[in-house]
């Protein structure tokens, strides 16, 4: 996705043998690590990378919207708790049968991508700082509303009586769920780096270099931005879903604004539209969390000043730092 | 719907307009002037509440610790824009949103590691703590009204400097044309450290008055300053009179959703729709607002560029 | 036959009517130049012409069809391609993938979601001709930002001619240029002659007058001679309005 859009003459030439491996590498990594996480007694780990894939993925979703399409929203958070909220009220409602992963997940990206559909419709008409704000706008309000689903626990969330189910496979087991996780991650990243690469990709690009050229050639701009708006929705959705699993809850917060803009750090810091960008960025930014914890209760001055200075040293991110090492 | 409690919203909805406009007129003209998103506002506000809680206990005071408060939060704003938000403007929207999102992180921790996770004790001081007769029979808090009072001078003052001095006009012109600022020279650095001072200042004075009625606790920042940037946007970005009708639709409608929307659905709907449609409906009413303004126009009421 | 008709167009800004009442005509095949002083409306013209500017009265007929409500995108699809005087392009793609996106544009639909869009051989050899016929064959990988003045003109003039269109609208296209420059672009527009219908704008009386086969001439809004090129070149009116200042 990196290709010719960003980097000169990147498209035809080959990239060093270790940049090749480097995502089989990580993937071997993933899939070994609760065998090697087991051995080491730290059970912990499984369920905090299924956490990073899963952060992973709503962030890679975002990055879609921005990073390709150049769409900055401060709302994605709405589709992520969107997705969360019908797996938990699907759950409560119709135990059995609305907990089967197969129905609840499509439903959930349904769901938020129907949303999606709507928000975008309205939001695209409006650009730039107007439109972070008016999605910012927009999550509010179904936070407001979770926030007075007396039903569904209110301001204090739900917990979920169990994880979603899945025929063969036992989700309550942290190991098979994270395997469920990690594959859904991997096939979201395939998907989106496929998408980015391919017309549509390519059409979301221009737009986001010049939209009124890409008029005047021709493309019904607002159609392919609203496009992207709703499959971006679709992919949070399913994160949301993936997340209430995880934690066995769901609560207002998972569409609070703190939540979009920890979305958008982590694009940012892994990389804007870079393939990766998500990923790496909700790696770092949960792992740096993670280990700054351990020393000091004030981590979050620490993961603030590692932030200004990504903004001031690396203003392209950690996908930025492994570009220029060609 | 008596006629005392529609006088006593309409004084509460101005009331908190008028607060709200004190961070949205800071937050417009460093938006429209130096092109900065600048979320951390909220923290100025923040940060403005504590010094005033401490200032107050510390001098026995609230009329000592108020001002000097707001001396110490605009010195740190001004700090703060030229040490790190000034290398800021040329950069795009989003290293903006991290930067200053990464700022909020770190005034959240610090204000907890200095003050505690506790909240804050800051009381109306004892002279205002009555209520005033504003209407024969309808008594209205003394504080409130002084809050009033005070929304009401800073905005006309505001007003003055904006349309009447060198620099409102500077500033003016920065915001409807960004490259005539540019283009008019070197003192344009320090027009914009000044001009942030001015909003951490209304920042704080508004943290400082709205802290004995709300909590001085971490996280006030956050909620008001997605308040203010609905404000902001409403108004039209870099709009300082956007700013204010924004800021008093703002304040008016959200106070008047609150307590009526809730009772009027009871009215109408079946009491348990009602009941579970009503707060929500009320908590969303402003921004409903926004979306609608922005459907309507969408560069806001008063777009301050052409 | 004419496959672009302006009738009666009228634009105001403010007080300003910069667009007062223009009838204009370009006919099948012909390159027809539209002349005119700095500020005298002409820029604004196209815009309504190709649809990014909403006119405030008149009607615009493309091959006989009333396009006046038509967005730009859709107006695009119908056969305008436009090049603009201040150059847009996309600065952060390379110059050959600056033209495959515009070939992409009339090539089928873009909603394609799986199939990367560098196999398909059909966008890039297209797009290779294209600059092959603009002379920036040799440029193909170069980032767009990085192009001079004189290749970014060709550019715009490329990417208009990727879309195929059947009428072309030129907004100075040698605006800025060289001497030499200048001349690649007239033989340039030069072979383009008959294949598409073009209306060109340029402050160059020199390539105006090699090239065009009609001339209008619009001052403050209004145009007040349309006729062949001799015609325009005698007509006392346009001397005095225009030509004056370069010829007297
Ligand atoms: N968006 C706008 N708002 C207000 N006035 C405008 C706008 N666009 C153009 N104008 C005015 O309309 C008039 C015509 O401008 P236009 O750019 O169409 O002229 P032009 O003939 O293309 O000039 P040039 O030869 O310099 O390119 C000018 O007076 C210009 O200032
Ligand atoms: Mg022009």
């Amino acid at each position: 996705m990196e290709t010719s859009g960003t980097l000169p003459g990147a498209r035809l030439e080959r990239d060093a043998w270790w940049q090749r491996a480097a995502p089989l590498a990580a993937l071997a990594l993933l899939v070994a690590l609760p065998p090697l996480a087991n051995a080491c007694g730290q059970e912990f780990y499984i369920g905090f990378a299924s956490r990073v894939l899963i952060m992973g993925l709503f962030a890679t979703s975002l990055n879609l919207l921005v990073g390709t399409g150049g769409m900055v929203s401060l709302g994605h958070a709405a589709f992520f708790g969107c997705g969360a909220y019908v797996v938990g009220i699907l759950a409560t409602e119709w135990p059995g049968k609305g907990e089967l992963a197969l129905l609840a997940w499509p439903a959930a990206m349904a769901a938020s991508a129907a949303l999606a559909l709507l928000i975008g419709a309205i939001s695209l008409r409006t650009r730039g700082v107007y439109f972070i704000m008016i999605t910012l706008a927009f999550a509010q309000m179904l936070f407001y509303v979770a926030l007075t689903l007396k039903a569904y626990g209110g301001d204090d969330g739900m917990s979920l009586a169990r994880r979603s189910t899945l025929p063969g496979i036992d989700l309550a087991s942290d190991v098979s769920f994270y395997y469920v996780v990690l594959t859904l991650a991997a096939g979201s990243l395939l998907l989106s780096g496929r998408l980015a690469a391919a017309r549509f990709g390519r059409v979301l690009l221009g737009i986001k270099d010049n939209e009124a050229r890409m008029e005047s050639l021709g493309y019904p701009v607002y159609r392919y931005k609203l496009t992207a708006f709703v499959i971006s929705g679709a992919f949070a959705g399913l994160a949301g879903a993936l997340m209430a699993n995880q934690n066995s809850f769901f609560s207002p917060n998972m569409m609070h604004w703190e939540q979009s803009g920890i979305a958008l750090v982590m694009v940012i810091l892994g990389g804007l539209g870079n393939l990766w960008g998500g990923m790496a960025g909700a790696a770092v930014f949960l792992v740096l969390e993670e280990v700054l914890a351990a020393f000091t209760r004030h981590w979050a001055i620490g993961v603030g000043a590692i932030l200004l200075a990504v903004v001031f040293f690396a203003p392209r991110g950690i996908a930025g730092l492994w570009a220029q090492r060609r | 719907m008596t006629v005392v409690l529609f006088v006593e919203q309409c004084l509460n909805g101005i009331q908190f307009g008028l607060m709200l406009f004190l961070l949205a007129a800071g937050l417009t003209l460093v938006f429209g002037v130096m092109d900065l998103i600048n979320l951390a506002h909220g923290s100025l506000y923040m940060i403005g509440a504590y010094l005033t809680a401490t200032l107050t206990a510390a001098t026995g005071s609230f009329l000592l610790g108020l001002p000097l408060a707001v001396v110490a939060t605009a010195v740190i704003g001004m700090a703060l824009e030229a040490g790190l938000l000034r290398h800021l403007y040329r950069r795009d929207h989003l290293s903006q949103v991290l930067a200053t999102f990464a700022l909020i992180m770190i005034a959240n921790e610090a204000t907890r590691a200095i003050w505690g996770v506790q909240s804050l004790p800051l009381n109306v001081p004892d002279v205002l703590s009555g209520s005033v007769e504003v209407l024969p029979g309808v008594g209205y808090p003394a504080y409130r009204l002084l809050i009033i009072g005070v929304g009401t001078l800073v905005a006309l003052a505001l007003y003055v400097l904006v349309t009447r001095t060198r620099m409102g006009m500077l500033v003016r012109a920065g915001a409807s044309n960004r490259d005539m600022a540019t283009a008019m020279g070197t003192d344009i650095r320090r027009l914009f450290t000044l001009v942030f001072g001015i909003g951490a200042a209304l920042c704080a004075l508004a943290g400082a008055m709205l802290g004995p009625l709300l909590a001085v606790q971490v996280g006030m920042g956050e909620n008001i300053l997605i308040l203010a940037f609905v404000v902001v946007v409403i108004g039209g970005i870099g709009s300082v009179r956007g700013a204010f009708v924004g800021a008093l639709l703002v304040g008016i409608v959200d106070t008047f959703g609150r307590a009526f929307i809730p009772a009027t659905l009871r009215a109408f709907a079946p009491p348990a729709l009602a009941d579970a449609a009503g707060p929500s409906l009320a908590a969303i009413s402003i921004y409903l607002l926004m979306v609608m303004v922005l459907f309507w126009k969408p560069q806001g009421l008063f777009p301050a560029r052409g | 036959m004419n496959l672009l008709e302006v009738r009666a167009l009228v634009k105001r800004f403010g007080g300003l009517a910069a667009t007062d009442g223009v009838n204009l005509d370009v006919r099948r095949g012909e390159i027809h130049a539209l002349i005119g002083p700095n500020g005298a409306g002409k820029t604004t013209l196209i815009s309504q012409v190709c649809g990014t500017l909403q006119p405030d009265a008149g009607s615009i007929l493309f091959a006989g069809v009333d396009v006046t409500r038509l967005a730009a995108d859709e107006r695009a699809r119908l056969g305008f391609a436009r090049s603009y005087q201040i150059t847009s392009l996309f600065p952060s793609f390379t110059v050959l993938d600056n033209v495959v996106l515009a070939v992409q544009a009339r090539r089928g639909s873009s909603f394609r979601f799986w199939r990367p869009a560098a196999e398909e051989t059909g966008l890039a050899d297209a797009a290779r001709e294209i600059l092959q016929q603009t002379g920036l064959a040799l440029l193909a990988r170069r980032m767009a930002r990085e192009l001079s003045h004189g290749e970014h003109r060709q550019l715009e003039i490329a990417l208009a001619l990727a879309t195929q269109p059947s009428l072309l609208i030129l907004d100075e296209p040698m605006a800025g240029m060289g001497g030499e420059e200048s001349a690649r672009m007239v033989s340039l527009i030069e072979g383009l002659r008959g294949t598409y219908s073009i209306l060109l704008v340029e402050h160059d009386m020199d390539a105006v007058f090699r090239l065009a086969d009609r001339i209008s001439v619009l001052v403050a809004g209004r145009i007040i001679a349309t006729g062949p090129v001799a015609e325009i070149r005698a007509d006392a009116e346009v001397r005095l309005a225009y030509l004056g200042e370069d010829e007297a």
